[in-house]
């Protein structure tokens, strides 16, 4: 390994900001303290609460649905407009209300200051309100399970005309409040963005050049590039939609009739609104994707003391994944009709954005090869990602052709396959990073007992909920049915395997509760952690105290020496090097953080 | 340094902290908030041009028909000619130090972005009164659309404008606002950039 500009440490100045106390906003009471606190913090812990609390929600409309199906007829509360009301908000609850805001909001706020040594956010203040901005989105879209209708059942794509027309359930004020949720949800996402992305940009410590920084902060970075270019489109769409269903305009709304009456509407067009919606909602998947293949590398390396295989590899996947996310969204249009050409564009892109993911998938794979694996539960929770991600990505392969794509597009195929891809495999990586940074936010473990539990049974269970769908899917089971009735070319089978997934589906929603209690209890009652307990080389380990106090370092800020991946590096003192321990200490230093006075405040 | 040469690094091989780093001596709070109005710029940029495609692709259909242009549309223009100018010498005498000037550009600047406002009002109202209403003509409802989001764009900047402006007023002071005023002519000279393509589109269909 070449040193380069590697004076010893007295020489290097020190980074920006010598005395915290000057630059930083610094809270006066309970209030600006734990409540409108400007800390990215406090804030992350505020955004992965109300992400967890309205994720609550979603799981249990999940399990009602599968109730439904498991059970047709027995359960008389269940009604097939609550039925289309369930699956819509789930859907949006999932993928905008939890997903995103976790990773962006949550681990974005958490991690981008502390893994860069930064103090905190660029603007801390517009920091704070993001949150408020996204907590009030939720709340409005509580609300519209209680106006009268009740919540939109348009699905969560809220394709228009169906969206707002009388019978689609919720089209009274339900639809109108998830739009204004959606709206405000992006105003405040966009708060939040320009300072993840202006944070990275300009905040890093000395010596965290880009190519320093861990791999989560790259996915996170990229995630959020990609959401400020694609969110403008839903926000187009859910203003226009907006105006369509309340002032009567037309920019969606074709002439058409309704129970024998010819609306007002004139000349708009439905499909522009999908292609609207898919703008977004292609680079949604990555949004959600990215962030959580940043993290699950850091996960597998700190968890398999290895470098991850490819370092610089997996930084240009990330970019071009981002890029190129932008030109496949028609993929999800194959039905509504396209010119032949258009199919294959969109077809090919969409096999050539799996190389990059390929590429990703190996680097994993070589990163754990012949690795000190140590089975923790981040890394159970790395691996399961890394099968079930695999599988999903297969499954999107066949999709990604017009001619499969056609014929099993309505049906549980579709379900299974994007419940693999883009809610099993990001939510494991959730859990693997909760339970690997619980102790930077807590100071204490999660107990690993209940952790297994929760472990193997949600791995074990998605699957065997997941693989039977996609041969439901396979033999012509649609998708979005209330119930089958009769239906000759289904066996009678299917239902008895409906039934058993449903079953299943229950008893991982159990071990969700008890993930849940887990996290309650340990706050209090976990195993005190210590500092640094994976033994991991990045900043935000390396904080004068943990958890971290506000202003997260010491007087002065890190100085950054090498790389996040420093693991088992020929003639260290360990099998790790923290990124701000001076290379004359490498030899000689024993010890879970940088024994750096000045660092102490 | 090029984004392919800066992805090009390979740091595993290089250890240590290159001191003689000097392209981020500026203070981080005016790095972060220029750097700030740029992303802002252009996620504002992407949703306008969302939103003229869409409107080109809708113009496409039959029942498309063109709306008149109030004269006042080129009254509104002016102005915010105008305030974009006092903005730019707000900008200019915040740099020489000139108090009496930052006061005038600001002066100039703030008052005629709200007079484009109210012309705009009076444009809507006319548009109204004549009969093109948002639900009667899509091209009159994109019309409403373009220039409320212009709006929304405006109003976020005066909020800028009327922080700046108090601390300029009540301390009288250059340096605590000169970073904030460059910011906000960058912001006036993007508005006045946005309308002139919007009716530019709005005049040529």
């Amino acid at each position: 390994m070449a040193i380069v500009d590697s004076p010893g440490a007295q020489n290097i100045p020190v980074a920006e900001v010598p005395d915290p106390n000057e630059d930083l906003y610094h809270a006066k009471s309970w209030i600006t303290k734990y409540l409108f606190c400007q800390d990215a913090k406090v804030i992350a812990i505020q955004y992965s609460c109300t992400a967890l609390g309205i994720g609550l929600i979603g799981l249990v409309l999940s399990w009602v649905m599968r109730l439904q199906l498991g059970f047709p007829d027995v359960f008389s509360f269940i009604e097939p407009a609550h039925y289309y009301q369930f699956i819509t908000m789930h859907g949006m609850i999932m993928v905008i209300y939890l997903l995103t805001a976790l990773f962006l909001g949550g681990f974005g706020n958490l991690l981008i200051p502390l893994m860069l040594g930064a103090r905190d956010m660029v603007f801390p203040y517009v920091n704070m309100l993001s949150f408020w901005i996204y907590f009030v989105a939720v709340l409005i879209l509580i609300a519209s399970f209680f106006v009268p209708g009740g919540p939109t059942g348009a699905g969560w794509t809220l394709y228009p005309p169906q969206a707002i027309l009388s019978g689609t359930p919720g089209s009274e004020g339900g639809i109108i409040l998830m739009l204004i949720s959606l709206s405000l949800f992006i105003v405040g996402f966009t708060m939040g963005g320009l300072n993840y992305v202006v944070t990275v940009l300009q905040a890093r410590t000395r010596g965290m050049t880009l190519m320093r920084m861990p791999l989560t902060i790259w996915g996170i970075f990229t995630a959020t590039v990609l959401a400020l270019l694609a969110f403008p489109a839903l926000f187009v769409g859910a203003i226009m939609m907006t105006l369509d269903r309340l002032l009567e305009t037309s920019f969606f709304m074709p002439v058409i009739a309704e129970m024998g009456e010819v609306l007002s509407y004139d000349g708009g067009s439905p499909l522009l609104f999908q292609h609207l919606f898919w703008f977004f909602g292609h680079p949604e998947v990555y949004i959600v994707a990215l962030p959580a293949f940043g993290i699950v590398s850091d996960l597998l390396s700190v968890h398999a003391r290895r470098h991850v295989f490819g370092y610089r590899m997996m930084v240009w996947a990330i970019v071009i994944i981002g890029a190129l996310s932008f030109i496949v969204w028609a993929h999800h249009m194959y039905v509504s009709g396209m010119n032949p050409w258009f199919g294959f564009f969109f077809a090919t892109t969409t096999l050539i954005i799996a190389v990059p993911t390929a590429l990703k998938v190996y680097n994993w794979t070589l990163t754990l090869w012949r690795a000190n694996i140590r089975l923790t539960l981040p890394m159970l929770f790395g691996i399961a990602f890394i099968i079930t991600f695999v599988n999903g990505g297969i499954t999107g392969l066949f999709l990604g052709n017009v001619a499969i794509d056609v014929p099993l597009s309505d049906t549980l195929f579709v379900v299974a396959h994007f419940h693999m891809v883009m809610g099993i495999a990001p939510i494991l990586v959730v859990f693997g990073a909760i339970y690997h940074w619980y102790p930077l936010i807590t100071g204490r473990m999660l107990d690993e007992g209940l952790g297994k539990f929760h472990f193997w049974i949600t791995f074990l269970g998605s699957y065997i909920i997941y693989l039977p769908m996609h041969y439901l899917g396979f033999i012509g089971v649609p998708r979005r049915y209330f119930e089958m009735g009769e239906t000759s070319y289904i066996p009678e089978s299917a239902q008895d395997l409906n039934a058993f997934m449903t079953v299943v589906t229950l008893i991982v929603g159990f071990a969700q509760l008890v993930f849940l209690y887990n996290l309650i209890v340990s706050r209090n009652a976990g195993k005190e952690s210590g500092p640094n307990p994976w033994q991991a080389t990045s900043l935000e380990w390396q904080t004068a105290k943990i958890p971290a106090e506000h202003g997260n370092f010491g007087k002065n800020l890190p100085i950054v020496y090498r790389w996040a991946y420093a693991y088992g590096v020929p003639n260290a003192a360990q099998d790790f090097v923290p990124q701000n321990l001076p290379p004359e200490l490498v030899a000689t230093h024993i010890g879970n953080q940088v024994p750096d006075t000045d660092n102490e405040s | 340094m090029g984004f392919v040469k800066l992805l090009s690094e390979k740091p595993w091989l290089t250890e240590g902290c290159d001191v003689s780093d000097t392209t981020r001596e500026e203070p981080l709070s005016f790095r972060a908030s220029y750097f700030g109005l740029k992303i802002l710029l252009s996620v504002a940029t992407v949703l306008f041009m969302l939103t003229v495609i869409a409107y080109a692709y809708r113009m496409t259909f039959g029942d498309w028909k063109p709306i008149p242009e109030p004269w006042l549309l080129w009254i509104n223009t002016g102005f915010l000619v105008l305030g974009s100018v006092g903005m730019q010498k707000a900008w200019n005498s915040a740099y020489r130090g000139y108090l009496d000037g930052l006061k005038t550009g600001m002066l100039i600047g703030g008052v005629c972005i709200i007079a484009f406002l109210i012309g705009q009002c009076y444009v809507w109202e006319e548009l109204v009164g004549t009969g093109y209403y948002a639900s009667a003509n899509v091209a009159a409802a994109f019309f409403y659309v373009l220039t409320a989001f212009h709006a929304l764009h405006v109003l976020g900047g005066l909020v800028a404008w009327l922080r700046a402006s108090s601390v300029i007023w009540r301390h009288k002071s250059i340096d605590k606002v000169r970073t904030t005023v460059e910011l906000c002519a960058i912001y006036w000279h993007f508005l006045l950039f946005l309308w002139i393509v919007l009716f530019a589109l709005l005049l040529l269909t």
